[in-house]
């Protein structure tokens, strides 16, 4: 085995910086198949701890009340340069994984909700969610076969939206349209950052 | 006659995995770098120091080009809190780098600086 000197370890900064975009929305909205359209690999699952804060009933005396559980995430992947990779994670859809959603969500660029116009209230937690944590999301409208067709300004007000949050209507098996929804997101973290003026340079002018 | 189990292999092609996810990694669960789930890592080829076990031989393997740590956990099918154990000791031992772990984050804190976002959008818009 021969070692050369010459072969001196690249440095660290040539590696591509991954970013995450969470997939969310209720059960059977379209999640795996918006990840597979857009995922230039066999979607993968990975198993990852999470933090479990249990519900006082659940406590047994004596009993530390947070725990670690471990759930199975399904993700995507992006190579948008040789520097830059961006990952989808689908969020489990289950009710009871939401508790875990803070620690997925840490880290993320911003999130995608899917919604299924037959049935929006499935929507609403993850909705209900990335607004109270403050973290940028865009809602797209999985357009179903067969379903009828709402314009964008009727699921807003159907979701209680804010202004500012886009609402586009997207297919899930096409991987141009689900790109699209990306976009949407990326434009939406680009406009929210320069109206709060986030940069230091750029101090925000407030009467 | 009573079968004799072998004493090595922890692999088995029909059973799976032998051993316990968390025996791999000592019983430790805390990685002692900062490793999420979309760091980007690869081997750096260097020589190795300290002492690595088969599961560590496996990261390696599948770090040979830069891969995320997700990446690594899915087809190494152990939970990722384990992956980025593993990938500490190699850091340590200088077998493997790490890209940039400054959170990209929105979520929670720091807004990303608007080169990443920016670099992002124009990926995104030649895929369109």
């Amino acid at each position: 085995m021969a070692s050369s000197n010459d072969c001196d370890p690249l440095p660290a900064d040539v590696l591509p910086v991954g970013v995450k975009v969470l997939v969310a929305g209720g059960f059977g909205v379209g999640k795996t198949t918006f990840v597979n359209a857009l995922s230039e690999i066999e979607p993968l699952s990975t198993e990852e701890m999470l933090t479990a804060v249990s519900a006082a009933t659940d406590r047994l005396d004596g009993v530390e009340n947070k725990a670690t559980t471990t759930v199975a995430l399904d993700f995507g992947r992006i190579t948008l340069s040789p520097s830059h990779v961006l990952y989808l994670f689908g969020t489990p859809g289950q009710e009871r994984f939401w508790f875990m959603w803070d620690e997925l969500s840490e880290g993320a660029l911003g999130a995608v909700v899917l919604a299924d116009t037959r049935r929006l209230e499935h929507s609403f937690a993850a909705v209900d969610f990335f607004e109270r944590r403050g973290i940028p999301f865009v809602v797209a409208v999985n357009e179903f076969d067969g379903a009828h067709r709402y314009r964008g300004e009727e699921v807003r007000t159907a979701l209680d939206l804010r202004q500012e949050v886009p609402v586009v209507l997207c297919d899930a098996r096409v991987q141009k349209s689900g790109t699209r929804v990306l976009l949407d997101l990326v434009q939406h973290l680009i406009t929210t950052r320069s109206s709060h003026g986030s940069d230091t340079d750029q101090p925000t002018v407030r009467a | 006659m009573t079968p004799v189990l072998p004493d090595g292999p922890q692999l088995d092609e029909a059973a799976g995995r032998l051993v316990r996810p968390y025996t791999v990694s000592d019983g430790r669960t805390r990685a002692t770098s900062h490793f999420t789930l979309v760091t980007t890592v690869r081997a750096t080829g260097a020589q190795t120091q300290g002492v690595f076990g088969l599961e560590h031989a496996q990261v390696l393997a599948l770090c040979e080009q830069p891969v995320s740590v997700a990446e690594v956990a899915a087809r190494m099918q152990v939970p990722a809190a384990v992956v980025k154990v593993l990938l500490s000791d190699l850091a340590e031992g200088g077998a493997v780098v790490a890209g940039d772990t400054r959170p990209a984050s929105t979520g929670h804190s720091a807004q990303p600086d608007r080169d990443l976002l920016e670099a992002i959008r124009d990926g995104l818009l030649k895929r369109l």
